[in-house]
């Protein structure tokens, strides 16, 4: 194993950790399931590619037009999803990244079902990094506000939201929006890694498997959603020496995990600086007088 | 003066009316009861006056202004606010959380002071944090500060839903049976914490209630529903002896007079 091949996971972690941050605060903190994100992924990373390749924008600002036109394409699709209940919602998201990748088949312009070619390769470890850190500080930020709680109180009893007066409207719109933008940014980083687009990338495999990533992560857990992204991007190159037994192995290991633990990895908690001083700490009490340990992860808090 | 009043409220479902042409007015400051037998639309008096359900036809009016199709979280920011028959607490947060969550309404801080860390929000929030611990200890909680609200006996989940609706520092509080499932004695402790947030946080109450020893007990003004309509309003004393009454509540054929 070289480090060129290792250096590759680590960024489709990352690349796949931007979009599942985003998906988490919309399922895991808002409730709402969509199977549709990988459209936000796609419109994403056409807008970034056009911008960088047809309007010449440095790369890092082309990303931020591929969050930013995803969020943008967002609203409208939440004006008209949002209001409907439960599976409605979730079947909605799925004839929506289901449109988006259709048009993008037919659509001429980018090259269409054939795919485009010749982006130039710009994402590095380095910047998949950063923008990877930044993001996670954002939601960890984000979910430990007012507006988080306000939209875990919509995730975990709507009607009620509202008699305390929480515009559950706005907030499920603020993290749809959110998530688009996170969705949109991690397709733009995709097109600039692989050098070439396909709306094939970005189909209903893809929603799915980002939806699995958060609800294996833990539903409510931002530490879950990134452990679960680095996990659950790994799990397939390790298991490459099964040939083509590959995804029935990783299809397996997903479902015993679910089985095993059906709150997800994390199951809501959280790891936290704090816990972990407590756990080196515990550990220190435990080696002296040998006893008493920290339990290593933060309280429950959803 | 009343702080709250409806006008020929009326609500239809298809072709059911489950509300006709109820008027009746809140006096601010008292303790209300709202009371009738089963099915006689009580709830859906509350549902409308919070704005989850629309008004097909009549007004309902809060503090002067016209409150009805108005949407319920901004109800509930105009200053009324409720508790459920069916109790909905955000039930996998804690009790702390649960309050807290509520307390929302008193910081105005954005996305960008959260992100930041600017100092509006950590002053803020150090407030949310002081008034939901305030709250707790009032409400006779802070034991149970950590625990999932899913996991608390019954009659805690009730105070803690009634915390929680205080929380918002309503000015009306509706109260949808407090007292179900309850024992006698914890129903008397309700009784006395009624009194007491009434006069502490100083706000009107209104309550639903089956229980007509806590009705007759805490209430000044009682209206009675019967069939979707108003069938008598009146003090505790003229509805227990109001033959219109006994007989919605026990049925034909029983002389009032007996």
């Amino acid at each position: 194993m070289n480090w060129f091949y290792i250096k590759g996971i680590l960024m489709l972690a990352g690349m796949n950790l931007m979009a599942v941050l985003g998906l988490s605060l919309l399922t895991g903190f808002t409730g709402l399931f969509s199977f549709g994100h990988a459209g936000f992924m796609a419109l994403g990373a056409y807008a970034a590619a056009w911008a960088g390749v047809r309007m010449g924008l440095p790369f890092l600002v082309a990303l931020l037009v591929g969050g930013l036109f995803a969020g943008l394409v967002s609203l409208p699709i939440g004006r008209l999803t949002l209001n409907l209940k439960g599976d409605y919602f979730c079947i909605a998201t799925l004839g929506f990244g289901e449109a988006i990748r259709l048009i993008l088949d037919n659509v001429q312009t980018f090259g269409g079902a054939r795919g485009w070619p010749g982006i130039p390769i710009r994402t590095e470890l380095w910047n998949v990094a950063l923008i990877c850190v930044a993001a996670t500080l954002f939601m960890v930020r984000l979910v430990n506000s007012r507006h988080g709680r306000n939209m875990i109180a919509v995730r975990e009893e709507e009607l009620a939201a509202k008699t305390v007066g929480i515009d559950t409207f706005k907030y499920k719109m603020l993290s749809l929006f959110v998530s688009a933008v996170y969705a949109g940014i991690a397709g733009g980083m995709m097109g600039y890694y692989t050098g070439f687009l396909q709306p094939k990338m970005f189909g209903m495999a893809r929603s799915t498997e980002l939806t699995i990533i958060v609800i294996f992560g833990g539903i409510g857990s931002v530490s879950g959603s990134v452990l679960g992204s680095v996990l659950l991007t790994a799990l397939p190159e390790i298991l490459r020496t099964f040939a083509i037994w590959r995804l029935v192995v990783y299809g397996a290991a997903v479902i015993f995990i679910m089985i095993s633990r059906p709150e997800g990895l994390m199951g809501g908690r959280e790891i936290t600086l704090e816990a972990i001083r407590r756990l080196v700490r515990g550990r220190r009490a435990e080696a002296e007088a040998g006893a008493g340990a920290g339990t290593g992860v933060g309280e429950v808090r959803r | 003066m009343n702080i709250l009043e409806t006008h020929d409220l009326t609500k239809t479902f298809g072709g059911l009316t489950a509300v006709e042409d109820v008027s009746f007015g809140v006096r601010r400051d008292s303790i209300s009861g709202l009371i009738g037998p089963n099915g006689a639309g009580k709830t859906t008096v509350f549902n409308l006056i919070t704005g989850i359900y629309k008004v097909t036809a009549g007004q309902v009016v809060f503090d002067g202004k016209p409150i009805h199709n108005v949407d319920p979280h901004k109800i509930a920011q105009a200053g009324i606010t409720r508790t459920f028959q069916n109790i909905r607490l955000f039930k996998r947060l804690s009790v702390y959380n649960n309050i807290l969550t509520a307390c929302h309404g008193l910081a105005g801080y954005s996305v960008a002071d959260s992100t930041f860390g600017t100092r509006r929000y950590r002053e803020q929030e150090e407030q949310l944090k002081r008034e939901a611990s305030r709250l707790m200890d009032v409400m006779g909680l802070a034991e149970w500060r950590d625990k999932q609200a899913v996991s608390l006996p019954y009659g805690v989940q009730r105070r803690l839903e009634i915390a929680r609706a205080l929380a918002v520092r309503p000015r009306l509080l509706l109260l949808d049976e407090p007292a179900a499932g309850m024992n006698p004695d914890e129903t008397r402790q309700l009784m006395t914490l009624i009194s007491r947030i009434r006069d502490e946080f100083g706000c009107t109450i209104l309550v639903i209630e089956h229980r007509m020893d806590l009705i007759m007990g805490i209430c000044e003004n009682i209206v009675v529903l019967n069939f979707g309509r108003k069938l008598t309003e009146g003090s505790p004393r003229t509805i227990q002896s109001d033959p219109q009454v006994i007989q919605a509540y026990l049925g034909e054929g029983v002389n009032a007079g007996a």
